[in-house]
């Protein structure tokens, strides 16, 4: 069991940068997720029209973006956090780290496109 | 992926049961983990039943009449019984400590008496600290200075001193990190938090110049960032230090840096 002393390091300042944005986007996520959960109590039974018209209003849209974004990389760097936990084969952690980082980034980019969509109008 | 049960030869059976002498009124009993690397058998749960009249307070004292009374062969480490060594540290009723300093009367019913968590047995309660004692010389554990010893003290004013208080007590028994989920399962990579509070400990050391270094030895995603503010260390220190505020220092060093 000799000690691994060189395993794990990555670029200057990059563990420190994951654990920083890993707060930063949890700290951006409360009241934006409270905001978020907030509006769809008021808005519960609310018909079409009324739903695309509050994605259309422009503060609505910014706010939906940016939780979005938030939450998707809060998302990846938290499941990340996973892997490297628990994960200890090097090939599995490879596809996973690389399955996870695509499957956020679709997921980001379907749901803002979505707003976009709804936002911009087709 | 992290081990969530143990290997077939590493479960546990039941061991030989040792009962009271007759005519005792204050018996305790205790299961004690028993393993020998010379028989081939799996580890097994030995129970001694001790009358606590005959016997000292704490839990090292019960092993010590164990080994004296009734079963030579149970092996431990201990040396200083007062709480200054960090020899017989080990799990006792789930929750690691010192057996010299931990009361048997503080704990409940039965008491099951086990090696410190997640580290390999060498003989019954004692674990091999290797990894741990390597891992404690690689954060370079002295002070480090550009300038030749002048053959007098290095002088520290008294606030720069006081930053050392809850670190210098630290006794390395490894209570905290064999505690840690995340050293358990990642102790070859994750410092853990004995050897974190150690690090902190010179860091923050006012005549140490080598802090940039310190800092850059615990880059990374591993030696440091594994650390998911558990708290198990601070609730198992048997010195009632907070290895978990260290590690959050140096976190916020880390980051203050980079702006």
């Amino acid at each position: 069991m000799a000690m691994q002393t060189k395993s794990g390091q990555s670029g200057a300042g990059d563990a420190t940068k994951h654990w920083w944005t890993l707060r930063l986007t949890a700290v951006a996520l409360v009241p934006l997720a409270v905001w978020f959960v907030a509006s769809l109590v008021a808005l519960a039974g609310a018909d079409y029209p009324t739903m695309i018209a509050w994605v259309s209003n422009p503060f609505v849209t910014v706010l939906l973006l940016s939780m979005l974004v938030s939450l998707f990389y809060h998302l990846r760097l938290g499941l990340q956090e996973i892997v490297e936990d628990y994960v200890h084969a090097r090939r599995a952690k490879i596809v996973l780290s690389v399955a996870l980082t695509f499957g956020c980034f679709l997921l980001a980019m379907a749901t803002i496109a979505a707003v976009l969509k709804i936002a911009i109008g087709s | 992926m992290a081990d969530f049960s143990l290997p077939a030869n590493s479960k546990i059976r039941k061991g030989q049961s040792h009962p009271a002498p007759a005519g005792a009124a204050n018996v305790r009993r205790f299961h004690v983990y028993r393993w020998s690397p010379d028989d081939g058998q799996n580890p097994h749960m030995d129970s001694y039943e001790v009358d606590m009249d005959s016997c000292g307070p704490m839990i090292l004292d019960v092993l010590i009449k164990i080994k004296d009374e009734i079963d030579p062969t149970l092996t431990f480490r201990r040396s200083c019984r007062e709480g200054v060594c960090g020899s017989c540290a080990m799990n006792m009723g789930g929750i690691n400590g010192l057996a010299c300093t931990k009361a048997v009367a503080d704990l409940k019913g039965d008491i099951t008496v086990a090696p410190l968590p997640n580290m390999a047995v060498i003989k019954d309660l004692v674990p091999d600290m290797s990894n741990f004692y390597a891992q404690y010389a690689s954060i370079k554990p002295w002070l480090q200075a550009e300038a030749p010893p002048s053959g007098k003290e290095r002088l520290q004013s008294h606030d720069d001193r006081s930053k050392l208080d809850g670190l210098y007590e630290c006794i390395l028994c490894a209570c905290c990190s064999t505690s840690c989920p995340s050293y358990w399962w990642n102790s070859e990579k994750y410092l853990g938090p004995a050897i974190l509070l150690q690090a902190y400990r010179w860091i923050i050391d006012s005549r140490d110049e080598a802090t940039s270094a310190r800092l850059d030895n615990l880059e990374g995603p591993f030696k440091l960032y594994r650390c998911h503010t558990i708290m198990n260390c601070v609730t198992a220190c048997p010195k009632g230090l907070n290895p978990a505020k260290a590690i959050a220092e140096t976190k916020k060093l880390m980051l203050e840096r980079q702006a």
